[in-house]
Formats: C-alpha cells, structure tokens, sequence
C-alpha cells in the first residue's frame, strides 16, 4: 500500500545511558493494520525502543513518525494522545475494583460532571463484542485469571482510543492455552485495522502470530520487516544471537559424589496460600552445574530465596554439606559458603549510592578482609576491590566511585568477582549474564567454569536458553512451581527446552 | 528533558533527602551548605524588606545581641537539647526508618526518670547515672513499641510513632498528679516530681569553662559534653563499625541490605531503640543542670525541631552541630526583631527557608554530581585510565 503512511516509522533512533549505547540507530517501519513482531534477546535494547515509542523516554538522536507526520513523545499522555498503547508486562490493574472501574480509570466519561457509567459500560460492551475480548465488566479484578487481566488491560489500551499497541513480553505470565486466545484476539484487532506491535524472544510464538518480523541484537535493528513464511526461526535465533557471540559450553565434567546442596520436597506458599513452590527435590554435587529453566515467573525465584534464606520455606528441607539449613537465616548461610548472584542487581545486589569498596563488603560484611570484629576494616575491604576490580577486569578509574557510576556489564562483573571471593561452596546464579556485552558473558562463564572445576556447586538461573544448556551438567524444567523434567542438556536443542518449558509437551527426557 | 529514568533505581528524592544522601566529593560537600546559606541570607533579607524592616540593621541586630555573653550561654543551652534531638532522629534517618515519635519518647523518659530521681537519694555519680540510664531505657523502649510494631503487624512507623506520642502525652498528664508522682508546688497551680537531691545534680560547666580562659555569666549546661560524646559516638558507630554498615545499606537499599544477610526485622527494631535511647538523653541537661524536676514548664516540642534540625544537619553529626547551634542562635534573637517591629515569628518563617533552601539545593547538587561522576567514569574510560588494567602492566 504505498499510497498510505505507514502507522509508525522509527528512523535512526540512538539512546545512551551512562556508560552503554542501548539503541543504536534503530530504524523501523511498521505498516498499518498489522501485527509486527519484534525480537530480541535480554537487554537487547527491546524495552528501551518501546519506552521511546511510548514517550517514558526520549530519544537522543532520531525520529519518530506517526501515520506520516513526525511528532515528538515527551511522555506517556502524549503517546496516548495520538492513539498508542501499551500492554506492560506486568499489570497495573487496581485489583479491589472492578474490570469496569479500571478500565474507564483516568479516562472517565462525564456526564453533567459526573462519571457516566451507562455510557462506559455501553462502550465496554461494544469493543468486548467486536474484538473478541470477553469479560464481565462488574467482575473484581481480584478474582480474574493472568489471561482475563491482560484482556482487560488491552481494553483499557482501546478504550483511550490507542490505534497502535505495544504488547511488552504478552505470554511471559501466559500458559499455552491462555496464549493461543491471546494470539486469537490480536487476530481481531488486526482485522478491525488496527496494528499491533509484540515484543518477544520466543521464536516460535513470533513465527505463529506475526505478518512482519524485525530482529534487534545489541541495541540496533539488524533485520526488518522479514515474512515469518520465509524465515525459520533457527535463522530468527541466528539474526538475534548474533554469528560472533560466545558459546557457553563445557568441557570435561567435574561432578563429583559429594553432595552440597540437597532441597527435599520443598514448598513455599504465598501469603495467600497457593503454591508458588510445590514439593521440589533437588541434588547440587560439588564440581556441579544445576540449571534450571523456566519461563519467567513460575517459581524459580522464589527457590532461590528459600535456598538463600530470603524466603522462608512452608514444608520440606533445604541441607547444605549434610546440614540442614532451612530455619538458618540469610547471613549464617552467607558464611557458611554460599554465595549468590542475584536476579535484580540493582536491587538485590548493590547498593548504588555506595562506592565500590563498599559494594565490595555487600553480603561479605562479616567476614575478613572487610572487618575486623566489630570494626570495619576499610583498608583491607579496599584492598581487596582493588585485586576484584584487576582480575575480574571492572572497568572503573578507582573504587572510591559509586556503583551507579558503572555499566551495567561492569557492576555485574564486581558481583561475580565479589560472590567468588572467600571460596564459596555453593553458587546462586541468577541471571548471571543478563543485560551485559559480548566480552563479559564470555568472561563470566570462564569464571563459571574455573569455579566448577574448583569444586563448586552452582545452581543456575537464567532465560538464555542456550546458557543454560551450554553452561549446565544436569538440566531440570520448572513449572508452575514443580520441576517437570529433567533433561540431557548435551542433547536437547533450545526449542524442545522452550516448549518444554510452557509445557507444551509432556515428554522431553 | 528529565533524566529521571535513567537513575530509576536510585532512590526517589524525597528518600534521598530523608536519609541525608548529598554530594559525596570535598568541593560539593562544603560548597552546597555556603551556598545553600546564602541563597536562604538573601531571601529572609528580601523578607524583611517585605515586612517594612530594613534588613542589614536587622540582621546586624540579631547578631550583635546573638555573641553577647548571655546570649551564648542561652545559645549553647538550646543547642544542646536540638543537638540530642536532631541526632536521635537521624539514626533513624539514616535507615529510612522516620522516628516521629522522639518528642514523646523524651518527655516519658524526662518524666519517670524525674520521678525516680527525685525518689531514690544515691551517692554522685551513681545517682545521676541511674537517671541517665533510666531516661535512656525509658526512651529506647517506647519507641521500640513502634519498630516492634512495624516488624510483627507492619504498621508505618510513621503512624505508630505519632500516636504514641499522644499516649505519651496523655500518660505524663495522669502521671504529673498529686495522686501519683508528682507533687503540687505551693503558691502556684505548677505540679513537679520531687526535686532530685544536690547529691544528684550535674553542676554547671562554667567552672571548667574558666580554667581554660573562657568566662561565661549564667550556667552552661554540666551535661553538655554528653552530646559531644554522642555526636562522636555516631559517627564511629556509622561509619567504622559493622552495625553502622548494615544500618546505612538498609537505608540506601533495604532489598540489597536484605540479600546480603541484614536481618531488616532486627534492623528495624534495633535501631528503633537506638534512637529512642539517644532521644531519652534530650531532657538531661535540663533536668540534672538546671530544673532538677520535670514540671509542667519543662521545655517540650524538641522532638519536633529535632526533625528539623536533622535534616538540615543532613544527618551528619558535624553538620547537626552547625545547624543547632544555628537555629538556637535563630531562637535566641528572635526578641531583637521586635525592636525594629519585626513581629518574633518570623524567624520561624527564617527558619523554614534556610531548611528548605539546603534541602533544595543539596539534592540539585547531589544529582548533579551523579551525572558529572557517570560522565567522569565513562571519559576516564575512555582515556585510558583503567584501573583494571593498570595492575595487570
């Protein structure tokens, strides 16, 4: 269609952050009335470009073009004014109101000043009915499903009048079911003229869904607009990985008999009481790498609190070297060796205001050479970030700066320096790689992989797929809770993992 | 364009400014409170011109009355009793834990301590250690009802601390009775607790004033340096002790705190009662070295201006200094302004400017500085200046 403007053009968009470029000059057409898919690996640059084209922030070079005419989106109220949406992934829905009264919140019809709600409900009604997006508007919030929520978030986004809808990670909190009627309403929207753009990694839900399909990897656009009929998705997993990246792999193994880690039928519960941990078993020997893989959300971080004592556990044990450690709390079990790597590093494991040297005494505060009984020994804490900073390769031009200072990779390198430091048995790695560059992953999984030939057992967290396979002995898959299936890693390929994962087969081992 | 995205994991200002986060370089550090104090000069001159008055005269006035000798006594008094007070809310401060609540933890502890004073004769110093301590135990546990209550039931301390100072206040009220602990003081409507012993008094510190050269009418508190030593106390507590670094990374970041094995519960009440130990001190002065009584007149909201104090002292001790002794100099001349028909409240209006005017300009020097490190951090970066590499040629 050339005659018409394309709904959205994005045209050498560049975004820095201190110390990283996260998109560079990202270029982006997406056409009226379809559904485009966007991927990407983790910290590709994704939710950058989504938050630029929804206005939460701005770009430093670049434009942006709607329907043609080139505006600029200086915050969310503007994006909203000229019809774009945004589904996040995580809800913000208001759960003690109904799907009525969270919808038509901040955009309230008015009648003779007051809210006329025979008027949202007539309009609730018609956009349900015509996009197929079924609920009861005067349902409480609290009682829906993840599904039902989603819809009632893509109401919202229509019922402000969005033409265009970013959909942020939409079946990350889905299950398979869930995301086919997803993928059936998205169908609707598309033939009611409206375009959806859908960001995901999961190669073979983009496949199913998208008309177009544009590839991200390290901040920047490296394919656009490919047909999914002409494309496969190992030429997406190519296109988004990248030919120069590092292979996580393993040697020779070093699993030895002696078991580290043994969590035995282990339960955790919500404050509400359902199971978010539901009777799992787990053996970490020294000189073992455990991956865990598990779309986001199904349990697997709050395994690893319970394993670090953030959680507490509702039934079941957790042993350490023989010794049973589920009433220890977080710092007794810090000293007796395990270290952790944290999922959110900005918020589990720094303290951003602080320096370097500081950072550095973080979940060491006990031990030597940070204090000296009650005292803290600042020239021996500094000391030793000085010898972290040299052989983890922090790139930093002294430790007395604060870590907010540093890029991402770089922070991220002086907690694994730091969690390996005072020979730790037993590693907790989340996300270890997550959101950093090409040098750092490969340099982290060296580190990885001297640590395990040392004797160390690990248990690892991560949504790489291909980290997980290349860098774990054993492989279990977490599911809702339950640790579904245990899997060769030196055999099963990242799609039968991913499906797998969603459960979508019942038989992978 | 705003930048506050890009610091999203930083904490929001208002926390910033709460827990006394501010540059962290030597230039910034002296430099944001000379200008924050002339920013405040100028605009309470402008005031004053508001107000008919002319300002230099004024303020000349205020100062010549503030270094008279009387005045400094009165000065020093004052910011003795801010001084244990701004302190005591800034170890909560310092771990985002906001002790509303040390107005009344100092008049409960000033109170039955008075009571127990006055009631048990012991030879110096026992006796008037076992006021002190008894004030500080008194403090400490009333305000760890509130941490306790944040910790088990996870109401706000804010909420909690607030309303126990209105029990606080209630419960000195049926207790400062004729019936109770009290007595009534002939020829006039005034009930006190029995006036402690001359065993049990702090005498004043004007005699060791004079032995080093410095002569001063009236009587300086006996107990004044115990806020020196509480000020130096918290400051090596904070910064060179274990239980310091735990409490400032449960300020800075209570989930990274967390995850590296600080008990936040502990933390929480811990601190509670640090603070409400240190805010027992506030009436000792008074009540050991000038009133030897808790009566009806004994000198209340100090809790308050303590809030203020601290966080204009940005919670550290030196600074806490400075700005006690500015605001008891603020209070102590206010009666000048009345010479030159500047009704005495607007110093508090003084007071609030030269509050908000550090607060303001400490967090634009704070984020300025962030930005100018990161900038710093990356062109150093990119000259070569690399720490890590160069222990490894």
């Amino acid at each position: 269609m050339p005659d018409e403007a394309p709904a959205v053009r994005l045209s050498g968009i560049t975004k820095r952050f201190p110390g990283v470029v996260a998109n560079r000059d990202i270029n982006l057409t997406i056409e009226r009335g379809e559904v485009h898919a966007l991927c990407g690996e983790n910290g590709a640059g994704k939710s950058t470009l989504m938050k630029i084209l929804y206005g939460m922030q701005q770009p430093d070079e670049g434009s942006i073009e709607i329907d043609g005419a080139a505006v600029s989106l200086r915050s969310p109220a503007d994006a909203i004014g000229l019809g774009i949406g945004m589904v996040h992934q995580h809800f913000k829905l208001a759960d003690n109101l109904t799907v009525l009264e969270n919808v038509i919140l901040g955009a309230e019809p008015r009648r003779r000043g007051r809210i006329d709600f025979a008027a949202a409900r007539a309009r609730i009604a018609e956009m349900s009915a015509r996009y197929g997006l079924h609920v009861e508007p005067d349902a409480l919030v609290e009682t829906l499903g993840v599904g039902e929520r989603q819809r009632v978030e893509i109401l919202k986004v229509l019922f402000r009048g969005a033409r265009v809808l970013i959909l942020d990670e939409p079946t990350a909190v889905l299950v398979p079911q869930e995301v086919d009627e997803l993928f059936g309403n998205l169908r609707e929207l598309r033939a009611e003229g409206l375009t959806v753009l859908f960001i995901s990694h999961k190669l073979d839900e983009v496949l199913s869904v998208a008309d177009a399909i544009s590839v991200i990897r390290r901040g920047t656009t490296v394919a656009t607009c490919l047909d999914p009929a002409e494309v496969t998705s190992r030429r997406l997993a190519e296109l988004m990985v990248g030919s120069e990246l590092p292979t996580p792999e393993l040697r020779e193994s070093t699993v030895t008999d002696e078991v580290q880690l043994e969590i035995e039928k282990l339960t955790v519960l919500t404050p509400s009481g359902r199971p978010v941990v539901e009777d799992v078993s787990l053996r970490i020997h020294r000189g073992e790498i455990v991956g865990l893989a598990g779309v986001e959300g199904n349990g697997q971080s709050e395994l690893i609190e319970t394993v670090m004592g953030l959680v507490s556990a509702d039934a079941g044990f957790v042993r350490f070297g023989g010794e049973d450690i589920t009433d220890w709390t977080t710092r007794r079990r810090r000293e007796a060796g395990i270290a952790y790597i944290p999922e959110d590093r900005h918020r589990h494991g720094l303290v951003l205001e602080g320096s370097l040297w500081e950072n550095r005494m973080l979940g060491h505060q006990t031990e030597r050479p940070n204090v000296r009984g009650p005292w803290v020994d600042k020239r021996g804490a500094k000391r030793d970030t000085t010898r972290i900073v040299q052989e983890y390769d922090v790139r930093t031009p002294g430790i007395d700066v604060p870590a907010s200072a540093l890029s991402g990779g770089n922070q991220q390198k002086l907690i694994v320096g730091r969690e390996m430091s005072g020979e730790p048995k037993l590693l907790i790695a989340a996300h270890p790689t997550r959101g950093i560059d090409v040098g750092a992953q490969a340099a982290i999984w060296e580190y990885l992989r001297q640590a395990r030939a040392a004797g160390l057992a690990v248990l690892l967290i991560s949504a790489d797929l291909e980290e997980l396979i290349g860098m774990s002995d054993t492989l279990h898959v977490i599911l809702r809770g339950r640790l579904v299936a245990e899997v060769d890693p030196a055999r099963v390929t990242p799609e039968e993992l991913g499906s797998a994962m969603t459960g979508a087969t019942e038989d992978t081992a | 364009m705003t930048d506050t995205k890009d610091t999203s994991a930083q904490p929001p200002a208002w926390q910033a400014i709460l827990r006394g986060l501010g540059p962290r370089g030597l230039l910034p550090k002296i430099g944001a409170p000379l200008l924050a104090l002339a920013i405040s000069l100028l605009i309470t001159m402008g005031l004053l011109r508001l107000t008919g008055a002319d300002p230099i005269s004024a303020i000349q006035g205020m100062i010549d009355y503030g270094t008279t000798e009387n005045s400094i006594v009165d000065i020093l008094n004052r910011a003795t009793r801010y001084y244990l007070s701004a302190v005591a809310v800034a170890i909560g401060f310092r771990m985002g834990l906001l002790n509303i609540g040390v107005d009344g933890q100092y008049r409960l502890a000033a109170m039955l301590a008075a009571a127990l004073g006055g009631a048990v004769v012991l030879p110096a110093p026992f006796g008037q250690m076992l006021v002190i301590v008894a004030a500080m135990l008194v403090g400490g546990l009333w305000a760890a009802i509130a941490g306790i209550l944040k910790v088990t039931r996870g109401v706000s301390e804010v909420l909690s601390t607030i309303m126990l100072n209105a029990i606080a206040t209630g419960l000195i009220a049926y207790l400062l009775n004729d019936q109770r602990l009290a007595e009534e003081r002939p020829g006039s409507n005034n009930v006190a607790t029995a006036a402690i012993p001359e065993s049990g008094r702090v005498g004043p510190l004007n005699g060791f004033l004079s032995s080093l050269g410095i002569d001063l009418p009236g009587q300086v508190y006996g107990l004044l340096p115990v806020a020196i030593v509480v000020g130096v106390v918290f400051w090596v507590v904070i910064n060179h002790t274990r239980f310091g670094f735990d409490l400032r990374i449960s300020g800075l970041s209570p989930s990274a705190a967390q995850a590296s094995g600080v008990s936040a519960k502990r933390m929480v009440v811990v601190t509670m009662i640090a603070s409400g130990a240190v805010a027992g001190l506030i009436g000792m002065p008074e009540l050991l070295g000038a009133s030897y009584e808790y009566s009806l007149n004994f000198p209340a909201g100090l809790g308050f201006t303590g809030i203020t104090v601290a966080l204009l002292g940005r919670n550290h001790p030196l600074g806490i200094a400075f700005a006690a002794l500015l605001f008891a100099f603020l209070d102590q001349t206010s009666d000048v302004l009345q010479e030159v028909d500047v009704p005495k409240e607007i110093v508090g209006v003084m007071q609030g400017i030269v509050v908000l005017t550090v607060v303001i300009v400490y967090e634009l020097v704070r984020r300025w500085e962030i930005r100018s490190q990161q900038r710093a951090v990356a062109s150093e970066l990119a000259t070569g200046h690399d720490l890590a590499k160069e222990g490894t040629s």
